[in-house]
């Protein structure tokens, strides 16, 4: 990694005058010019959605449909108001009571949800990041373990999760009624979410473990180094870089898991139980829907920017991405 | 009487590989004594990295006696007893020119405040005082293998093994270096193998009770000296083994 060879005849900074310091990093004060690409990126997707809803056929184009409801090949999407609602229409619902009458707003109830969803997939994230991190860490320890291991790791990410989730609310509803310790049903979503977002973390701690030179091995083995310090002095810090990514893949996981279990197993309360019953009700209230949609994208968001602060703090491990 | 730095009788190695077994080294007799200066040249693959690495305790010889003062190179390694640089500096890029100087000392368990008069004692010794608080990508590749060789002083170690740290930097740094290196080992009376594969940075650093500095690079006799080594090289061509 560090080293370099240096141009034939260049004098090297070993002399204090010669200041020639190399390799700076990237310019800092992108900031303005990404939010400016963010907002240009959602006025877009406004643009599109309210412009093919001017120019569209209202009820869409279907071949070889029999004239009932649902039949044929949808080519092009129907374009009415109970299709595509404005997206007026979707930002004022989000103001409107949520149930009429003197509910609160609708915001506030998919905010709430949102914040619910939000607490589960977190707590999903953190199960899975440590499991996941632990398999890992097994993993580059034990060969053996490896190769015992990582075929189940990746096969348990082909069992459908709709399919698993109420397996798991089972279980966890028997543990709860024998009396072996409390499970609420919220937690077998969380469980759910981490079954989710383990799956990267592993596979991202195994290969970040590895990834630490041969020279720095020989260094820290030279130094008799034993494992637990080559562990944290060598080989997580080495891993960080390859951990980030992972963790970030992890956070979208555990979204998505939290609001696909919440919808599986019917759990109250969450944004993804909001957002079937909001949809089930769409043809008398096509805009509702779209604030709890919104508010998924919003979770999704935070969980990233979660991340991102950890990637900010762990900036000192990544230096060696910049002069790899 | 004390034991020799490095002391190897009838040493070999062979690799396993698929291919068959390849030899890197055989029959390799060497005494390095206590405070002694000496370069291992040859041509590429001739397995002089090898030999050093077996000092190391990075390998293991496959036949022959090897002792670091007195002790088996196993034991000698746990003990630090030796310090080692290599070609590339190595330098772990998430810490700072002074923690990467007191890796060794954090793995042996020393307490910050000794690590850090150490560390402090060892930035002045190799120039890079001011720098202790930068980033190795901050510094240009002389200033990293400067950093290397202070982290293989860290512990003060009776021996300093150095695989060609000087290789990868250009002619003006390099020299530096050498007679940096030379000062230094003079000022620590540690024990110094050294593989290289320059003729001249084997004759300059390997000169046994004369000062090694700028006027030896000119005199007459350096070149009578350079001229010699790659007589006997090239007159007798070392038996070479295949590249590991």
């Amino acid at each position: 990694m560090t080293d370099q060879a240096l141009a034939p005849g260049s004098v090297t900074s070993i002399v204090p005058d010669d200041g020639g310091m190399p390799r700076g990093r990237r310019p800092r004060g992108v900031g303005i010019g990404r939010v400016g690409w963010g907002v240009a990126g959602v006025a877009a997707v406004v643009a599109v959605w309210e412009l093919y809803k001017l120019l569209g056929p209202a009820d869409g184009v279907t071949v070889g449909g029999d004239g009932s409801a649902g039949s044929g090949v949808i080519l092009l999407p129907r374009t009415h108001d109970r299709a595509m609602p404005h997206m007026w229409d979707m930002v004022a619902r989000m103001f409107a009571p949520t149930s009429g009458g003197d509910t609160p707003p609708l915001i506030v109830s998919v905010l709430e949800a949102a914040g619910t969803t939000l607490g589960l997939a977190a707590l999903g994230w953190v199960i899975g990041v440590v499991v996941g991190g632990i398999l890992g860490i097994v993993m580059q320890r034990w060969r053996l373990v490896e190769w015992g291991l990582l075929p189940w790791i990746v096969v348990s990410q082909i069992v459908p999760l709709i399919a698993f989730a109420p397996v798991v609310n089972a279980l966890g509803n028997q543990i709860d009624r024998a009396g072996v310790f409390p499970w609420p049903q919220w937690f077998s979503v969380a469980l759910i979410a981490s079954y989710l977002a383990f799956f990267p973390v592993a596979i991202g701690m195994l290969r970040g473990l590895e990834a630490p030179d041969a020279l720095h091995l020989d260094l820290f083995h030279a130094g008799a180094a034993g494992w637990w310090s080559t562990l944290i002095h060598l080989r997580l810090p080495a891993a960080v870089p390859h951990l980030l990514p992972a963790l970030r893949l992890a956070a979208a996981s555990a979204v998505v898991g939290a609001v696909v279990a919440e919808v599986s197993i019917g759990l109250r309360g969450g944004i993804g139980r909001m957002l079937i019953q909001l949809a089930g009700q769409a043809s008398s209230d096509p805009a509702a829907p779209w604030a709890p949609t919104f508010g998924t994208v919003a979770i999704g968001l935070v969980a990233a920017a979660g991340v991102a602060l950890i990637g900010a703090t762990l900036h000192r491990f990544r230096r060696g991405e910049e002069i790899r | 009487m004390t034991a020799p730095a490095v002391h190897a009788a009838g040493v070999g190695k062979v690799f396993p590989s698929t291919g068959g077994e390849v030899t890197a080294l055989t029959g390799v007799d060497l005494d390095v004594a206590a405070g002694e200066f000496v370069s291992l040249i040859g041509p590429s693959g001739c397995g002089k990295s090898t030999l050093l690495r077996l000092i190391a305790d990075l390998d293991t010889p496959s036949a022959g006696d090897l002792a670091i003062f007195g002790k088996a190179a196993r034991q000698a390694r746990i003990d630090q007893d030796y310090g080692i640089a290599f070609q590339q500096a190595g330098l772990l890029p998430w810490r700072t020119v002074a923690a990467n100087i007191a890796l060794p000392l954090e793995l042996h368990r020393w307490s910050r405040a000794r690590r850090d008069a150490r560390v402090a004692e060892l930035a002045e010794l190799v120039g890079l005082s001011e720098f202790v608080g930068r980033y190795p990508d901050q510094l240009s590749g002389g200033m990293q293998q400067r950093v290397a060789i202070a982290r293989s002083l860290a512990a003060s170690p009776q021996l300093l093994l150095m695989d060609e740290p000087f290789g990868a930097l250009d002619e003006m740094t390099r020299e530096r270096l050498q007679t940096e290196l030379a000062r230094i080992a003079a000022e620590t009376g540690a024990a110094v193998v050294f593989v290289t594969h320059s003729i001249p940075e084997a004759v300059f650093l390997s000169r046994p009770g004369r000062p090694r500095d700028e006027a030896l690079r000119e005199s007459p006799e350096y070149f009578t000296r350079v001229t010699a080594v790659r007589e006997a090289l090239h007159g007798a061509p070392l038996q070479r083994a295949n590249e590991r």
